[in-house]
């Protein structure tokens, strides 16, 4: 197929003039985008999508919000799992859950993390032993983001301990509703429980939920971590831009997003609110204060500074150039700029920083903020495993010598 | 607009190239114990073979009817190896005067000379009242005629025009800018002044009772000077992200080689995390420095603004370069024999000339002011 610009929003435009009704059952709707590959174009023809090249993906995405349609279920690590099984998995995984993934009935989250595994992500000790037809799993994983409502879980876990570290490990999908997974939620520093604990004993997995072969689990989280990576702005918004559409199918959409969405209401405050700190410099006179005017202009040269460089690397993108090291970047600049936030928040709320919630500035949010920044530049790769990247990958540098080479049984560990 | 052209990466590549094959530290060392300071015929070679006098200028102007983005990559390849030369002050200053503030007949009277390198211009503006603030002008000109002293004039030593910034005595008190032929009839001396850098030269400018040549009719010139530096900011933000990604290349390669405690000291986290850091900066400075020669090229209102964070920007990358640079090659760093030491001269003077980044935080603030009403 010749894909072209104008042909795709056509096809689009067509497509949803003939099928989007707002007044449509939620379920109905995503069952026909998905049968007619509108759900997710990028994806191969035989598994709901139209073989449709990622960068044309904009204009599907622009059409809908055009009209305000509602698309497939997006939100959350769901995408991540699909991705992978697209990938990694075999047909008849791919027959059970990639529907599902999309229609939005069943919900996944992605269980890497442990608590003696955090950046270091293949020490994982989770133990995975094949019991006849099942695999049976014991240990425990933490940081599982919706692991509180969710019917699946990618799992990273050791079947052979006499194998190096990143050859023991294997890839699963743990279904959550069996006696052997217990979930406890995790309260965070800020307040907020968006993670969650997971034990697993005897946890059963069936063979053929095992993703790919034995000793195939590291290369396969790999897959994940990478869309992860590639999906880290969008992972919470859903592309539903739709002002003032009414309809009863944003009813159903709606109280789905509640659920998904609401571990992710203080991630705007995680990342610093820069967009606050002129009109609170404003209101509170801050503004007048040259050592604020310092601090304020400092941020906003970093905030211009980081959306100017994601701009070069996708423009260096899309012009077919060789990735810079801008693309690498993102992540340290984003916790950089976060905590220059917090700072720039401290000093124009002077003693108010001590005050929260409803006696906080902005009924609490900058309280949030000043409480949340610090899990920015921990989550999904630390600074510093971040600065390890860019040294090695972008600046060639050399590795940090290993310790923990040999069989894994003999590596030190916590 | 945020991608280079094949064309711009083209001209890139043609000057790194004639960069790396005709100059060397060696060369500059000995440059920085002549008195002009710069080596002429490599500079006329430069001019000839690959046509960058006059880049920006449009081509009735003798100038090759490129853009400011083209400038910026030109001078970006200069700031990576130090290049010594007047180009900054005869084909990026004088020739920004000439392109603001010039009648049509000034403009074809003195850019195609600048552009061939037949004359070498500069621009005088500092003076002992306006170090710190810049619009804080004390001399003026009267009947025509002026008598002061400027100083941190760049390539003074063999300029055949300097286009002096003063107010007219009988007017608004605004900055004005005038044409001063250097010549036999016109007094005007010249003392060089000790620079840490010595790669760029500066010096005083005695004029006495110079008769001058107004630039333009002068209107505007409020604007028109905001204007002259703002460009000047945008050339000179280029011209240090070059020489800032020089510092950091140089600083990873000095590490991968070096080895303590049995292993490459680029193993260390200490080494590696200071060096990815620093990409981060010199990253983002080249983003501001690429934006704000962008918005020149396309008279982007938002230029004020922009101009102000790409200066700050390539101040802190350059400086953080220079510092982190020094100290990852440990004690021979601090070693005169070591080049490390004149991109860290470059970088802080670099630094201040034309503001600080305390100042350029603060203009910011007063431009966004404006624009949200404070």
């Amino acid at each position: 197929m010749d894909w072209h610009e104008d042909n795709v929003r056509n096809d689009v435009r067509k497509f949803l003039e003939a099928n989007w009704d707002p007044n449509a059952d939620l379920l109905e709707w995503r069952n026909k985008l998905i049968d007619a590959g509108w759900g997710m174009p990028s994806w191969p023809r035989r598994w709901y999508g139209l073989d449709m090249p990622q960068a044309l993906q904009q204009i599907v995405a622009e059409e809908f919000a055009h009209v305000g349609a509602v698309t497939v279920a997006r939100t959350g690590i769901r995408l991540l799992a699909a991705e992978t099984l697209l990938a990694h998995g075999n047909d008849s995984q791919r027959e059970r859950y990639l529907r599902k993934i999309l229609t939005g009935e069943e919900t996944w989250c992605q269980l890497f993390s442990e608590p003696g595994s955090g950046s270091d992500l293949a020490g994982s000790t989770t133990r995975a032993e094949l019991q006849g037809d099942e695999w049976v799993i014991n240990g425990q994983k933490v940081w599982t983001t919706s692991a509180h409502h969710a019917d699946f879980g990618l799992l990273l876990a050791r079947h052979d301990w006499d194998l190096p570290k990143h050859q023991g490990l294997s890839y699963f999908i743990l279904n959550f509703h069996q006696e052997g997974v217990v979930v406890h939620p995790l309260k965070q520093m800020n307040g907020h429980a968006s993670f969650n604990q997971v034990f697993f004993n005897d946890a059963k997995i069936p063979r053929n939920d095992q993703v790919g072969n034995d000793g195939d689990g590291w290369q396969i989280a790999m897959t994940t971590l990478m869309h992860e990576r590639r999906n880290a702005g969008n992972i919470f918004t859903e592309g539903r831009a739709r002002g003032a559409f009414t309809g009863s199918i944003y009813a159903q959409a709606d109280a789905e997003n509640k659920i998904l969405l609401e571990p992710y209401t203080w991630y705007p405050q995680r990342a610093g609110r820069v967009d606050l700190a002129v009109p609170r410099a404003i209101e509170t006179g801050a503004i007048d204060d040259p050592v604020a005017r310092q601090e304020i202009a400092k941020l906003l040269i970093m905030s211009r500074c980081a959306e100017w460089t994601a701009l070069r690397a996708r423009a260096a993108q899309q012009q077919g150039q060789p990735q810079g090291p801008e693309g690498s970047l993102g992540k340290l600049a984003g916790s950089n700029i976060a905590k220059q936030a917090a700072k720039v928040h401290t000093l124009i709320a002077g003693v108010d920083a001590m005050t929260a919630g409803v006696d906080g500035p902005e009924q609490g949010i900058i309280a949030e903020i000043l409480l949340s920044v610090p899990a920015i530049s921990i989550a999904g790769g630390t600074d510093e495993i971040q600065r390890n990247i860019i040294s090695e990958r972008v600046l060639g540098m050399q590795k940090e010598p290993r310790m923990d080479t040999g069989p894994f049984k003999d590596v030190r560990k916590n | 607009m945020y991608a280079f052209t094949d064309e711009q990466l083209q001209l890139r590549d043609t000057v790194r190239r004639f960069m790396a094959e005709r100059t060397s530290t060696k060369q500059t060392r000995e440059l920085m114990e002549s008195i002009s300071g710069f080596d002429e015929s490599l500079y006329r070679q430069l001019l000839a073979e690959l046509g960058v006098g006059g880049i920006h200028v449009p081509e009735e102007y003798g100038g090759a009817g490129l853009s400011y983005e083209e400038l910026a990559i030109v001078l970006e390849e200069m700031g990576r190896v130090l290049y010594p030369s007047p180009f900054f002050s005869s084909h990026v200053l004088a020739t920004n005067a000439l392109l603001l503030v010039g009648s049509p007949e000034q403009k074809a009277e003195w850019l195609p000379k600048i552009a061939s390198g037949e004359v070498n211009a500069t621009v005088a503006f500092y003076e002992d009242s306006n170090l710190r603030d810049l619009r804080n002008f004390q001399q003026t000109v009267q009947n025509g005629r002026f008598t002061g002293s400027k100083e941190r004039v760049t390539d003074a030593f063999g300029a055949n025009l300097i286009i002096v910034i003063a107010p007219d005595a009988v007017a608004d008190r605004m900055p004005c800018f005038w044409l001063a032929r250097c010549g036999r009839d016109a007094d005007i001396r010249y003392e060089p002044t000790n620079s840490i850098d010595e790669t760029r030269r500066i010096g005083e400018v005695g004029f006495y009772d110079v008769p001058v040549e107004r630039l333009g009719d002068g209107g505007h010139t409020q604007q028109l000077y905001s204007q002259f530096i703002d460009f000047a900011c945008v050339a000179l933000a280029n011209e240090m992200v070059g020489g800032a990604q020089w510092l950091l290349e140089s600083a990873v390669e000095y590490a991968n080689n070096r080895v303590q405690f049995g292993r490459p000291i680029s193993s260390m986290q200490a080494i590696k995390h200071k060096c990815a850091d620093l990409l981060l900066e010199v990253e983002f400075a080249k983003s501001a420095a690429y934006r704000a020669a962008t918005a020149i090229a396309e008279g982007d209102s938002k230029l004020p603004e922009y101009a102000s964070i790409a200066k700050a920007a390539s101040n802190t990358a350059y400086m953080q370069a220079a510092n982190d640079a020094i100290q990852i090659h440990g004690g021979i760093g601090f070693t005169w024999d070591n080049d490390t030491h004149l991109w860290y001269k470059r970088a802080k003077s670099s630094e201040v000339f034309f503001g600080t980044t305390e100042m350029h935080r603060e203009t910011l603030m007063q431009r966004i002011d404006l624009a949200e009403g404070a």
